[in-house]
């Protein structure tokens, strides 16, 4: 899932300084999962804004607010929409964009989304798939090196683990360590450089 | 062929060390440095901005090096280019007749002074070597054909103190086949990570050079200790000891090669900004 945070209230306070009358849209689906934009975040969000004297006209929690048929049936017809300045979105980038191609409003992020990632616990959360539109993951035991290795090495580590941690984060285990217990082919074989036509902005258009 | 390449090729003891480049243009000291170093060591490493330091580029140094007649190795890293600079830089490094070069990833920007640099790593070390072994061939990673071909002497990096080792000596191997003539280790202060290292190597098909790190003071020992280099506590004990650390630290340095001078294909000296020690280090070594 998108694992996001909430930006931090005073930050969002001043992107709604001139506005009065807010509109909150949170997500069902990520943004719940992560406690950052679900019904009790939403509530959480209207409490603390109208003490600080904004007006809010509504909230909504969309089940999918990145699917434009769930915002044109759930959001875009909302008589409360029409008395509000601005939307402050909880959800990822892609909920935000996908409103709005819809409401022509000032939206407001109130997340910062952070990565494609697998949860532990609420707040502990590890990158694992880059949605790089060329899934490799028949190879390296399962284990995304592109991801999970910091420099997305593929054709083995780099020199900089100390005690099996990662030179740039030694909470994290060096993933070359972890993929080679599970199979030492990735070690033996020759990767290509990537095709990063496949993988970067704006080839990850999907049409079909 | 380059000298160094030259040097690999024989049967003799190979010597190296590095220079850091300076953060900005004035390279006097640089300079000094170099011109006691000349006759005295078969190839001068040059760091590309090293510890995700930005530093002025080692392409225009390894230049500078060679008009003054040493024998520079280029470190060209993975960090800072794409696969078009990178294959630039290549070509540019042949066209002023810098035959040598290092291949590595380059320490993370996250560690150096701008951490907020976008890390590149668009090819891997093993792709570049690749990659070098392509441009030879005449023709450029899309398959286009170059005008005027490039000769590279090329080498990366290991470190013997990785655990496991059989998984670096598995990199090691791939780095070979991809096209590394020679090896340049990162520090060895142990005897017992040198032999268990020494003899997985044996049938690797490449001139490993083992890192002699000059310690400067127990501090310094202590935290390369911290970070897994594993420092005996002899030389931890001497260098609090001593009341001149930098000379105990060139005494351990002598030891080193000493102990391990007849087991291996030479020894690569990184000296931090103290390269003025490095010829009084292999006359007492016995290298001199």
């Amino acid at each position: 899932m998108i694992i996001s945070e909430q930006k931090p209230r005073k930050e969002i306070l001043e992107m709604l300084t001139d506005r009065k009358r807010i509109f909150i849209v949170g997500c069902a689906a990520c943004a719940t999962k992560c406690q950052t934009g679900g019904e009790d975040e939403v509530k959480e969000m209207k409490r603390e804004l109208e003490k600080e004297g904004k007006k809010i006209t509504g909230t909504i929690v969309l089940d999918t607010p990145c699917d434009e048929r769930i915002v044109k049936k759930d959001l875009s017809s909302l008589p409360a929409l029409k008395n509000s300045d601005s939307l402050l979105i909880m959800a990822c980038g892609v909920g935000l964009q996908t409103i709005g191609n819809l409401i022509d409003r000032l939206l407001v992020p109130a997340l910062n989304p952070l990565f494609a990632g697998t949860t532990e616990r609420i707040g502990r959360y590890y990158e694992y798939c880059s949605l790089c539109g060329d899934c490799l993951l028949d190879e390296f035991g399962g284990i995304c090196p592109l991801t999970r290795c910091a420099k997305g090495l593929l054709n083995g580590p780099c020199g900089g683990a100390r005690d099996g941690k990662c030179e740039v984060n030694d909470e994290v285990d060096c993933i070359w360590a972890l993929i080679y217990e599970k199979t030492k082919e990735p070690l033996k074989t020759y990767y290509e450089s990537r095709d990063y036509k496949k993988i970067l902005q704006p080839g990850k258009r999907v049409v079909r | 062929m380059s000298r160094f390449s030259e040097r690999l090729k024989s049967k003799k003891f190979i010597i190296t060390c590095e220079l850091f480049p300076p953060k900005g243009t004035d390279l006097t000291n640089l300079l000094e440095k170099a011109e006691r170093l000349k006759g005295i060591v078969d190839g001068v490493n040059v760091t590309d901005s090293q510890r995700a330091i930005m530093r002025i580029s080692p392409l225009a140094v390894c230049h500078i090096l060679k008009e003054k007649g040493l024998e520079p190795i280029f470190q060209l890293t993975c960090r800072d280019r794409n696969r078009i600079a990178l294959q630039s830089d290549l070509l540019g490094a042949s066209a002023l007749g810098i035959e040598n070069v290092l291949i590595l990833s380059g320490d993370h920007p996250t560690i150096g002074d701008h951490p907020e640099a976008k890390p590149v790593y668009d090819l891997d070390p093993v792709q570049l070597l690749k990659t070098a072994r392509t441009l030879e061939k005449g023709e450029d990673l899309a398959g286009r054909r170059l005008k005027g071909i490039p000769k590279f002497c090329l080498g990366a990096v290991a470190n013997p103190s990785f655990e496991p080792l059989e998984l670096q000596i598995l990199m090691m191997e791939k780095k070979v086949r991809a096209g590394a003539e020679f090896f340049q280790t990162q520090p060895i202060f142990d005897l017992k990570t040198f032999k268990n290292f020494k003899e997985k190597i044996s049938k690797l098909g490449a001139k490993v050079i083992i890192g002699i790190f000059l310690l400067k003071s127990l501090k310094m020992a202590q935290l390369m200790d911290d970070i897994g280099l594993k420092i005996p506590k002899e030389y931890l004990k001497r260098l609090g000891k001593t009341e001149d650390p930098l000379k105990e630290g060139m005494n351990i340095a002598v030891d080193l090669i000493k102990n391990i001078k007849n087991e291996c294909d030479g020894v690569h000296l990184m000296a931090l900004g103290k390269e003025e020690c490095i010829p009084e280090i292999l006359r007492k070594a016995g290298l001199g």
